[in-house]
């Protein structure tokens, strides 16, 4: 894709063609049949500071170029710059210190924290393992640490299963905070919590951001979420990303059907409010033999002929607006389908009903 | 609990009880380790005090004396050979508890490495699992009758006989858990917080192994003392100028229709010390690992 072919300065984190491809094995000689194309050619940057929110149904793909870019799974093709440093080709070793620059949040607060080591430890493993700081020293950061994620010190001498889902995401904040990181990796962070909850550990997220001039990944399946944190929003289709583009301009228009549909699904808080849905049919189709063309054709309410043969390339449609959709031109952003579908914007497209 | 909204969060920190008093909670529940390891503990006792117990020299033959049967002075009666059953069974105890506690001890420390090794490092799991494969298909009596022609009759032999069929076990094991570990997100975060290998490995898989090995460990013990026996009985064990149950019983064998003491003592001493192993086992399963117990 055009806008990340080369390294440019000013981008922390900058990922190119990212491909992770799972292979099938079967029989006694695990012989390779066939792949998943779970992450198949993703690119995107992140600026200091910046959240990019990548949102997605489950199973796109979305959680896998979280950890690629991390590197917990190794990446199939494609280039990872790290602050200019390429990161994608390096073995663990040479990975593990930048590791130090990102870190990531789990999904699952429960399973993400070792039951056997206690909250105090858990926090204070990164420092050892980097050797920033030892005994005292090291007790004294992780207290600092656990205030800033609003727990107590008095909490580091107890056992993950003795806090509650928000308590054990801030545990989990606190850990990726614990090297002094650039980026944090969000993989769902919060859609394992109650609502109240998560509104607690969003805001403490975007405290610390403002705070450590933190870059964010977040990783999603709750639009409200990522409205809410995000600066650009990245919407993935089955390994693909479909639409980037700042926050405003997805929510207010979007450009890609599949945008379209995604937004029309999150409900208005407002009984007088209603807004026509876009009712998709059938189910995503396999990662293993995706559609030919357009990956959306299957399901799109405009398809054409043309969508199934030919892949659409991601057009800038507006400045800082990319779209992959052959219903869009370069630099002519079009608001048709906002028009006879009825907007689907959140903040000014619900129409009366 | 103090005055907290609701809102807020539990977060009383109990004192933690005196130690005494913890002991003496888990003690009541838990009968069963306790019963155990009481049997257990006396069997240890009577091992290493065995010239206190019994005075006598277990290898002092007495022809005259021979074939008498339990009596104020010879207690358990004497043998073919008017050897002093009592004092065999007592220095007896000695053998079956050595060969028991270093069966259990090396077959678990060996298998826990190699198990911990393929479990996690995938390169060597699958030639790993195909020794284990062919080592737990040579039998135990086999392997030991083997190494006994090939060397000499010795406690070390019977120990490493008994060993070996029983590495695979635990490495079975412990790879079955490491496995299941290794796909949990904290191992993951332990590799993104810049965790190193061997670290991972002690800090974070072992503490989660601990439970069901020291399960094992009793289970692997209370079989090496039974399985010691056995061969002592075939005479492929213990040599048999050593007093072991296996080769009292070995011996009484032959006698036992005119002299059932010869055998029965021996025997009582072993299934008593095989109880208590799996006594204690049984209960440390519970202990350790709730989920297990409910299972049973």
């Amino acid at each position: 894709m055009a806008e990340a072919a080369s390294p440019k300065k000013g981008h922390l984190l900058e990922v190119t063609d990212l491909k992770k491809h799972f292979p099938i094995r079967k029989g006694i000689f695990s012989r390779i049949t066939g792949h998943v194309f779970a992450v198949d050619g993703v690119s995107f940057t992140i600026g200091h500071g910046e959240t990019l929110g990548l949102v997605g149904e489950s199973g796109c793909g979305k959680s896998t170029v979280g950890k690629a870019i991390l590197k917990l799974l190794e990446p199939t093709a494609g280039e990872v710059h790290l602050n200019g440093k390429k990161i994608s080709d390096l073995n663990q070793l040479e990975m593990r210190p930048h590791r130090r620059e990102m870190q990531v949040i789990f999904q699952d607060p429960y399973s993400s924290l070792n039951p056997r080591m206690s909250a105090g430890d858990i926090v204070g493993e990164p420092m050892y393992n980097y050797g920033l700081a030892f005994g005292k020293e090291k007790e004294e950061k992780t207290r600092q640490l656990f205030a800033k994620v609003g727990l107590r010190a008095e909490h580091m001498l107890k056992y993950p299963h003795e806090f509650s889902g928000g308590q054990r995401q801030r545990l989990g904040i606190a850990r990726a905070l614990a090297v002094n990181p650039s980026l944090i990796i969000g993989d769902e962070p919060v859609s394992a919590l109650d609502v109240s909850v998560q509104a607690q550990v969003i805001n403490l997220m975007m405290d610390l951001q403002k705070e450590f001039n933190l870059s964010y990944l977040f990783i999603a399946h709750d639009l409200a979420v990522v409205e809410h944190i995000s600066h650009r929003v990245a919407v993935m289709y089955l390994g693909k990303i479909v639409e980037m583009t700042d926050k405003r301009s997805l929510f207010v228009a979007p450009q890609h059907p599949y945008t379209e549909a995604l937004l029309s699904a999150v409900p208005i808080p407002s009984p007088k409010m209603k807004r026509k849905r876009i009712i998709l049919t059938g189910d995503v189709p396999s990662p293993i033999r995706p559609p030919p063309g357009c990956r959306f054709h299957t399901r799109c309410p405009y398809v054409m002929d043309h969508c199934k043969v030919a892949e659409p390339p991601m057009k800038e449609v507006a400045p800082g607006h990319f779209v992959a959709c052959h219903l869009r031109q370069p630099g002519q952003a079009m608001y048709a389908i906002a028009a006879h579908a009825t907007s689907s914007a959140r903040t000014a497209g619900a129409t009366e009903h | 609990m103090t005055a907290t909204t609701p809102a807020a969060v539990i977060d009383i920190i109990e004192p933690p009880k005196p130690i005494g008093q913890q002991i003496v909670e888990f003690c009541r529940r838990n009968t069963t380790v306790v019963f155990g390891s009481i049997l257990l503990l006396s069997m240890v006792i009577i091992a290493i005090f065995a010239p206190f117990f019994a005075p006598g020299d277990p290898l002092a033959l007495a022809p005259a004396r021979r074939l008498r049967p339990p009596s104020e002075t010879y207690w358990f009666g004497t043998d073919m050979f008017g050897r002093d059953v009592f004092t065999r069974t007592i220095y007896g105890t000695r053998i079956s508890l050595i060969v028991g506690i270093s069966v259990s001890f090396l077959s678990t420390l060996i298998g826990l490495v190699i198990g911990m090794l393929s479990g996690y490092v995938r390169m060597v799991d699958a030639i790993v699992m195909r020794i284990m494969d062919g080592l737990m298909a040579i039998p135990g009596i086999l392997l030991a009758i083997a190494m006994m022609a090939l060397t000499k009759a010795s406690v070390e032999n019977v120990v490493i006989a008994i060993t070996i069929p029983e590495i695979p076990r635990v490495v079975r094991l412990v790879r079955g858990v490491v496995l299941q570990i290794r796909e949990q997100p904290y191992i993951e975060a332990a590799q993104s917080i810049g965790t190193r290998f061997h670290r991972i490995l002690i800090k974070h898989i072992l503490p989660n192994i601990m439970a069901p090995l020291i399960v094992q460990a009793t289970y692997i013990c209370a079989a090496a003392v039974l399985i010691e026996a056995g061969l002592s009985f075939l005479g492929a064990g213990t040599p048999p100028n050593i007093p072991s149950w296996g080769n009292i019983m070995a011996e009484g064998r032959t006698f036992f229709q005119i002299a059932f003491w010869i055998i029965l003592f021996p025997g009582l001493f072993l299934s008593v010390t095989v109880l208590a192993i799996n006594l204690l086992g049984d209960g440390l399963r519970d202990a350790l690992d709730p989920r297990l117990a409910r299972r049973m």
